[in-house]
């Protein structure tokens, strides 16, 4: 194992932290692009209609038949009750998936077409419906806990993206950080050389080991691009509690970015490149256990998805850090002090709700001897950041964003917690915004940084052994 | 067509065609969603018990978390009370019960009088009740079509033309021979053109309501996440 050093100062030059503004993104254009490719209006809805096709499976089927149009779903939804639009409600932002469906592939279908019962569904239609299904829907599910029916309407939304990836009608930002995600393994230009820079810098000025590219590790150490841009303190964060867990452990310039934007954006072709670049790296160091950052979509593309990419079960166990945290804390593996403070946690959707982690942060929490103040819809029923399902990384849904984050704000302040912990970089990021648009004296932090600041022992704050290790 | 014929033609061969289209249509229905494709989920499960996930939706899901109580209280009880009248009209009066052991043979005790009576005021009142907030309601007219209206007549329309036919007390024996003979068979008609309908329209919820419940709730419970 060979140390590899940078300065701080190189780093910072190359590639200057962001560590003020409230949130990363792509700026506004100049000039604003909601098409993707120079292609007819045929082509595009053709290749619309042939992707949803594909996903009219049995389950997609089952929902998009069942809906007895009771309106209830308005009622789980932030963007509904914050706006009182009806368009913003949750099966809605379906209408033309679910057209496309009953007269394309629907059980009377036939009847449909011979009758000229359900008109076809047009690209102008689509491009109306992209400000519904990318704007005002973070994928957050919380309409699925609302529905009579029990109709997964966020996975429906997320099956509708597809269609709308291939006819190349992406908001513009949002195409944009996925096809840099693709292109460069990170939306936000973390490439593995500001990786390495990054943690080298990081390495030195918190005085703490960093494992790079070692070619065999018990631990694969997955992060966001947020992280990595905008709150390293989590890489540090994570170093210090793989270090005083003791596992042998290693971050892969070949794998390392979790968050997977080809997901959010609907195009399945990038979400796997991006989910099989952390699996080949898992796989090449023989990893046990690859763990994810703090990201809510990170969990649903590897732990629920991940398998599927790649065609087989994963030769690995998948568990998000507070996943991994807890287990190691309940193991007695993590010893951690006692914070001595209330704090209210911030469920990230993807994976409470939808992943079925909801307990894993309240045993970290516990751990912790923090007093645990709930919001009034927490856990399973929480309310979204907002910012969730790429509609952060999309400036024509600020207005709307901002809105549903006036639920959170008023439900966060509500506890009277002295502080605000989650275990989500974007939604830390969506606080972030929301704090600077409403000047709202609150900050959100992390889950995963609050144990590292109270580790029992040496890798606590004020550690003292520091060294980036990498592969010779 | 005098009213004996007509009765005869609803009582027996539409009758048969009603029966007919509602099996095959649910069949049909069935048959449409279980043969489509469905990938295998290769995910490591948090828990394998996928059909009490299945079947715990199916009953938790009769009724509304506690957070979304105060917005969709009305909405439930007003749905139940609908739909429990209707089965109680259907199954509890000793006209439909002796039409029903005509058929099959199947015989079971009636309501009392007043229950019946307070299953139709519900059934009428929680079916006005509806489609006023279904036309008032922004989002619902958004969301509504021709299936929704046209569901709602159908659902009504027996209850409608029942109401022309009651001629005896509730607790009165079911007679041999009807006292109203166009009335009953416009009665049975309505009643057919519903069991005809409902395999194609909405109403269609009344065996959809299982399947997507607990195709969500098999999904969540493999992950391990409440529904």
């Amino acid at each position: 194992m060979s140390a590899a050093r940078i300065t701080v100062g190189t780093a910072d030059l190359d590639h200057p932290l962001d560590l003020t503004s409230p949130r990363l993104s792509v700026e506004k254009p100049a000039v604003r692009y909601d098409t993707q490719g120079d292609r007819t209006d045929s082509d595009r809805l053709a290749a619309a209609m042939a992707a949803f096709s594909q996903d009219f499976g049995r389950d997609a089927a089952t929902w998009l038949e069942s809906c007895i149009h009771c309106g209830n779903c308005a009622e789980a939804c932030h963007f509904y009750l914050t706006t009182r639009d009806p368009k913003y409600t949750p099966i809605w932002k379906l209408e033309p998936f679910k057209r496309a469906y009953k007269r394309e592939a629907g059980p009377f279908a036939w009847l449909y077409k011979a009758m000229g019962a359900k008109s076809k569904v047009s690209v102008a239609e689509l491009e109306e419906w992209q400000a519904l299904i990318y704007d005002a829907c973070t994928l957050c599910g919380r309409c699925t806990m609302v529905c009579p029916m029990g109709i997964d309407i966020a996975s429906l939304v997320g099956l509708a993206r597809h269609g709308m990836s291939q006819a190349g009608l992406v908001p513009h930002e949002l195409w944009a950080v996925s096809e840099r995600a693709a292109r460069e393994g990170s939306p936000l230009g973390a490439t593995p050389k500001v990786l390495k820079e990054r943690l080298a810098w990081l390495a030195d000025e918190n005085e703490v080991d960093m494992h790079v590219d070692l070619p065999q590790a018990e631990v694969l150490v997955t992060f966001s691009s947020i992280e990595i841009m905008k709150y390293p303190q989590s890489l540090v964060a994570t170093a210090r509690v793989m270090n005083h867990a003791g596992y042998t452990w290693t971050i892969s310039s070949a794998g390392y970015e979790a968050t997977n934007f080809g997901m959010l954006a609907g195009n399945a072709e990038w979400q796997k490149r991006m989910t099989m670049k952390m699996i080949d790296a898992a796989i090449a160091c023989q990893a046990k256990i690859v763990v994810l950052p703090e990201c809510g979509h990170a969990y649903s593309a590897m732990r629920w998805q991940g398998a599927n990419m790649l065609g087989r079960p994963l030769p690995f166990k998948v568990l998000h850090v507070s996943e991994f945290l807890a287990e190691n804390i309940a193991s007695g593996r993590i010893a951690v002090t006692t914070v001595g403070r209330s704090v209210a946690f911030h469920d990230p959707c993807q994976v409470s709700r939808r992943g079925g982690a909801t307990q894993a942060p309240r045993d970290v929490l516990k751990a912790l001897g923090v007093e645990l103040r709930e919001t009034r819809d927490s856990g399973d029923l929480n309310f979204c950041c907002g910012g969730g399902g790429g509609v952060i990384a999309n400036h024509r849904a600020d207005e709307i964003r901002y809105k549903a984050f006036v639920i959170k704000m008023a439900q966060m302040d509500a506890t009277g917690a002295d502080e605000m912990v989650t275990s989500c970089s974007n939604c830390r990021q969506s606080f972030d915004d929301g704090q600077s648009h409403f000047r709202w004296d609150r900050k959100m932090g992390s889950l995963l940084e609050l144990v590292a600041d109270h580790l029992a022992g040496p890798e606590g704050i004020g550690a003292t052994a520091r060294q980036v290790a990498t592969a010779p | 067509m005098d009213s004996l014929t007509l009765l005869a033609f609803a009582r027996g061969p539409m009758l048969v065609i009603a029966i007919a289209v509602f099996v095959l249509g649910i069949l049909w229905r069935l048959f449409h969603l279980l043969w489509r494709p469905s990938k295998p989920d290769l995910s490591e499960p948090r828990s394998t018990a996928v059909v009490r996930g299945a079947l715990g939706a199916i009953v938790t899901r009769m009724w509304h978390h506690k957070t979304f109580r105060e917005r969709t209280l009305a909405g439930t009880l007003n749905a139940y009370a609908y739909h429990i009248g209707l089965a109680i009209v259907f199954f509890g009066f000793v006209p439909h019960i002796a039409f029903i052991e005509r058929l099959t043979g199947l015989s079971w005790p009636a309501v009392p009088g007043w229950l019946f009576a307070t299953a139709v005021a519900a059934v009428f009142v929680g079916l006005v009740y509806a489609l006023m907030v279904r036309l008032t309601s922004p989002v619902l007219r958004l969301l509504s079509d021709f299936d929704d209206y046209a569901s709602w007549v159908i659902t009504i329309l027996p209850m409608i033309t029942g109401m022309a036919v009651l001629s005896l007390a509730l607790d009165s024996p079911y007679p041999a021979q009807p006292l109203y003979p166009a009335p009953l068979a416009i009665h049975l008609l309505s009643v057919e053109l519903l069991l005809i309908w409902l395999p194609f329209g909405k109403l269609s919820h009344a065996f959809l309501v299982f399947i997507s419940r607990g195709a969500t709730g098999a999904a969540f419970a493999r992950k391990g996440a409440s529904l």
